[in-house]
């Protein structure tokens, strides 16, 4: 074999390399579902968010040359989506989820609408750092590309975890998530605490929005996000709301979504559609391997109106 | 502001026609002015107009039309292939005034289309990429469409000078034949340069799938391809993919070249502003446009994009004495004895399959050399 | 009366506030609002042409909604319909294949039928692992639908597909007798009729019969109904697989009135469409018809928008988006907003 071509070998790199770079906005937008659903709250509407992020971030990087401006401003447009799902949830007899099906639709209206100038132009991007130097193969060194979100990412995941589980903020949070009116005897604005926290998830998924357009596949399109976004917010009840859980499940996800096309770099080209949905199949099946009719899911926030 | 008083006089000419009952709407009476004035052209486009792809060569070609002098232009995008596509041919007809329509995407054919055109036949309906078959298919529709494999067969010539590893990718959206005759044609071309090249093919499973194709475009680098291609509706995030991790890329649809300033070698795109400013003339010169309309580099339909930098001196000699005989109508691309990848003669020795051979437009194979299968 | 009227009252006032803030949106893009109206109410409303293009694209999305209101009464969101849509359709083809040369009496009934029963698994599906494991309803829904779509494109291009569809994957086209036509007079096809059916069918089922009374009661409340001895998960069961059966409904009609074939055009965003329609309707089954008009009238203008104006297409999708959140919001602002007024009127009184 010589040094160019790995050939099967390629498939696990492949795989590994792929669920780096697949697997950032599925971590992102899993690690803001995750902090919003610790509030008791569920919001499917990061789908929109993340386009909106991925259309902001891509045009602000275009506009002023600075991809990390672009990365804040596409986390503040995700923001501004929280803020506003926060505050329709808040009103009586609201719910959650279809609050969050409304954003979804207005988020990627907005983000169509306002990004056709942004389909042709080419803007900066987010940079990678090589972490393959120790490898003498190229496959090897391109493989471990990794972008920098990712490793924010991989660093957030565990803070966030001692944030919830030893902070004053995440102790709060999870006393507003487990019940409303235990949180409120206490003291504690129940409300305010859900603002801030869907804020927050809306922000790291405006974030990862902005990965797709910045990093990978690297440019503004209407049809950049497949589904990205709503496949996160299955993936955290995947992920037992553990936003280090989160992390792992994020890369098995994005590995799934990589093995199809590494299979077929190598010859494989059969039944591709029923690759492309193995990831659904495979969270379905955990869902009814691990739920139970009779009590709720191990770390499911009590308030939660999807494990009730 | 001028055109949208006029616009309003047609509308209200619409609704009035409507009101008068639909059976007025099939003779072409109330539009008999509208067409003495200028004609109302309408182009249907299935995905974004910017996408540098498919639909943004349609819509240069719509852009010519706009410039000629007795036309107005109405396009329409993200239609898909439904009934709102039939809406939206009715609505151009009834609404604005077309008489002249453009659907350029092949799932409107069959039945949309056609359920359109029997409805109005004082009216043209042209289709790129169907086959309009004498008696099956009613007489004022037309279909149109471009052996742009010719212009794959050249960019295959010049991928196999620049590769370097012998493993050329191709990223492709579904196994259907208008793509297979592209894989196989580029592969062809290759193999030409030389016999023991390779083109691993890659299917995504739909027309815009950014990150699949990217994903495809990693892992056919990581397999060691160093030359790409593709077949999707916007090639822009292959084309950018393989600029960013160094490797060569040829073009379809339209011109990526200013994508990929140093491994864009050459590309294969549509010549819509040529094929739709001579179906407008004909249509303004009161001539019937013929039913079936098919060409290559020839004709003028399809063209390639200029030799990017990388191109070395060889091979343009090699693709333009190739491009020369398919100008001349001479060259023959699927020339016998052809093996297809598993083994089986798919063109026996000694038989040729000219460019206008019908049995092309159903290919159900791939090549030898290719890598790969059909799902 | 009072309560009939404000529950008019309320989405007629949000549809006005949304039409407002979709002005200002496009003001600020530059073009004049006034122009907008007027375009959309050409497009949708203004002639006779407008109004057969508005109840065709309206039919489809009367039956997804459905697969989102049936549920919902019972408290659970359910948002597969578009998988149900497309399985229904792909079913209903294949029987229409199958049974070629019958008499298309027996064939388009087993088409519905079978198109049903598609559909009915699938949502049924979600209900059962809600009732038997508690698997949240809308997430199995969802990734339901995700794995539907995927299993009708790997049929059309694999086991199903006709070669003679060359460059459009498709199954083989069903026999002409097999097609269903347009309703007398006009150019609106059957499926409008087979969803207003459907809808006051429904609308009776949850409003007029026990059944429906005792859904009604588990969506109330689930543990006094529970305790009051209902079938709890009998009622789920069977109303998430009636709403299965609804959109599978629309796919077979899709496939018989429209394209005459399965293939991927039958992934067309009417599930998604459809949960929005039941959502402005209040879930009520009666209101869904209005609802589906009103939206297939903003689908049925959104070309014109685009040719007139030069408005993105997406102009549809936003004017959607703001309709559902400024719905939702004055539907949790009127509970605020009469509080006072009730508290007062004991007063008065």
């Amino acid at each position: 074999m010589d040094d160019t071509a790995l050939g099967w070998w390629g498939v696990p790199l492949a795989v590994l390399a792929g669920a780096i770079r697949v697997s950032t906005p599925f971590l992102f937008v899993s690690l803001g579902e995750c902090l919003t659903e610790k509030s008791g709250r569920i919001n499917l509407g990061l789908e929109g968010t993340l386009v909106m992020g991925a259309m902001s971030g891509y045009a602000v990087s275009y506009a002023t040359g600075n991809p990390w401006l672009g990365v804040l401003v596409a986390g503040l447009a995700g923001t501004v989506f929280g803020a506003l799902h926060a505050a329709i949830c808040s009103l009586d007899r609201v719910n959650d989820i279809a609050v969050g099906i409304a954003l979804m639709l207005l988020g990627t209206g907005l983000a169509f609408f306002l990004g056709k100038p942004y389909i042709q132009p080419q803007a900066p991007q987010l940079p990678a750092i090589g972490f393959g130097w120790w490898s003498s193969s190229q496959q090897v060194r391109d493989a471990l590309q990794v972008n920098a979100l990712f490793l924010i990412g991989a660093v957030l995941a565990p803070v966030l975890l001692w944030g919830l589980r030893n902070t004053r903020w995440g102790m709060t949070l999870r006393i507003v998530g487990e019940s409303a009116e235990a949180a409120r005897a206490m003291g504690y604005a129940v409300n305010r605490t859900r603002m801030l926290a869907t804020m927050a998830g809306g922000f790291l998924a405006g974030v990862g929005g902005s990965f797709l357009s910045l990093h990978y596949p690297g440019s503004w399109n209407e049809r950049l996000s497949s589904g990205q976004g709503i496949t996160a917010v299955a993936l955290v009840i995947f992920a037992r709301w553990d936003p280090v859980l989160c992390f792992w499940a994020a890369l098995l996800f994005g590995g799934a979504g990589a093995l199809g096309p590494a299979l077929q770099s190598v010859g494989v080209t059969q039944g591709y559609y029923l690759f492309n949905a193995a990831p659904y199949a495979l969270t379905l099946a955990i869902m009814i391997a691990t739920s139970s009719a009779r009590h709720r899911l191990a770390g499911a926030p009590a308030e939660l109106s999807v494990t009730r | 502001m001028v055109d949208r008083l006029r616009l309003s006089r047609r509308s209200v000419l619409g609704t009035m026609t409507a009101a008068g009952g639909l059976g007025v709407l099939g003779s072409a009476l109330p539009f008999a002015p509208a067409l003495a004035k200028d004609l109302t052209i309408g182009f249907i486009y299935v995905g974004p107009r910017d996408d540098f792809g498919y639909n943004q060569a349609h819509a240069e070609g719509a852009a010519a039309v706009r410039a000629m002098a007795g036309v107005k232009v109405l396009e329409e995008e993200k239609v898909p292939e439904t009934v709102d596509v039939e809406k939206t041919m009715e609505s151009m007809i009834s609404l604005d005034g077309a008489s002249l329509l453009f659907p350029t995407s092949f799932g409107y054919f069959d039945p949309h289309m056609l359920k359109v055109a029997k409805k109005h036949k004082d009216l043209v309906f042209l289709h790129c990429g169907g086959l309009w078959t004498k008696g099956k298919h009613p007489d004022n529709v037309g279909s149109y469409f471009g052996y742009i494999d010719e212009a794959q067969y050249l960019s295959g010539i010049v991928a196999g000078y620049a590769s370097k590893s012998k493993k050329l990718g191709f990223i492709a959206a579904k196994p259907i034949p208008q793509v297979l005759r592209n894989i196989n044609s580029f592969t062809l071309g290759a193999r030409s340069v030389d016999p023991t090249i390779t083109t691993s093919v890659i299917f995504t499973g739909d027309w815009s799938m950014p990150v699949k194709e990217a994903e495809a475009a990693n892992s056919l680098i990581g397999q060691g391809v160093d030359v790409l291609t593709c077949h999707v509706d916007s090639p822009k995030v292959v084309v950018e993919t393989a600029e960013k991790r160094g490797v060569f890329v040829t073009g379809y649809h339209a011109s990526q070249a200013k994508l990929a300033p140093n491994g864009y070698l050459t590309g294969a795109e549509w010549n819509w502003p040529k094929v739709y400013t001579d179906y407008v003339k004909m249509v303004q010169g009161g001539v019937k446009p013929p039913n079936l309309v098919r060409g290559g580099l020839k004709e003028g339909i399809v063209k390639t994009s200029p030799y990017g930098v990388a191109v070395s001196e060889k091979a343009r000699a090699h693709a333009d004495g190739v491009k020369g005989q398919f100008m001349a109508g001479s060259f023959v691309i699927y020339k016998g004895p052809l093996k297809d990848n598993k083994g089986n003669v798919v063109v026996a020795a000694g038989k040729e399959h000219g460019q206008t051979d019908i049995a092309l437009e159903s290919m159900n194979w791939l090549v030898e050399g290719v890598v790969g299968s059909l799902g | 009366m009072p309560s009939f009227l404000s529950s008019l009252a309320v989405p007629a006032a949000a549809l006005a506030a949304s039409l407002a803030l979709f002005g200002l949106f496009v003001a600020l893009v530059g073009v004049n609002p006034l122009d907008v109206y007027q375009l959309m109410y050409t497009g949708a409303f203004g002639s006779w042409f407008s109004w057969q293009n508005t109840l065709t694209r309206a039919a489809p999305l009367i039956l997804t909604a459905l697969c989102t209101a049936l549920p919902a009464q019972l408290g659970l969101v359910i948002i597969g319909g578009e998988g149900a849509l497309v399985l229904g359709g792909l079913a209903a083809a294949a029987v229409g294949l199958a049974l070629e040369g019958a008499s298309a009496l027996i064939v388009l009934p087993a088409m519905g039928l079978t198109g049903m029963a598609a559909g009915a698994l699938l949502i049924g599906a979600a209900g059962a692992l809600r009732h038997g494991r508690g698997v949240n309803e809308t997430i199995a829904s969802l990734l339901l639908s995700y794995i539907a779509v995927a299993v009708l494109n790997h049929m059309v291009e694999g086991p199903l597909k006709d070669p003679a569809s060359l460059n459009k994957p498709s199954t083989a086209p069903l026999a002409d007798d097999y097609t269903i036509g347009t309703l007398p007079g006009m150019d609106v096809h059957w499926g409008l009729v087979v969803g207003v059916v459907c809808a006051v069918a429904a609308w009776v089922l949850m409003r007029r019969t026990t059944f429906g009374f005792a859904a009604r009661m588990v969506g109330g409340n689930p543990r006094a109904a529970r305790m009051a001895g209902l079938p709890v998960g009998r009622l789920l069961i069977v109303t998430t697989a009636l709403a299965g059966a609804m959109a599978g409904l629309a796919g077979m009609v899709e496939v018989a009135a429209v394209h005459g074939r399965a293939n991927a055009s039958l992934i067309a965003g009417y599930g998604s469409t459809g949960i929005l329609v039941a959502f402005l309707a209040r879930q009520n089954p009666l209101a869904v018809i209005p609802v589906a008009i009103l939206f297939g009238g903003i689908g049925a203008s959104g070309g014109l928008l685009q040719r007139r104006l030069g408005l993105p297409d997406a102009s549809v999708l936003v004017l959607q988006g703001i309709i559902f959140v400024t719905l939702l919001a004055s539907e949790g602002l009127r509970g605020r907003l009469r509080l006072p007024r009730l508290a007062k009127q004991p007063q008065e009184a």
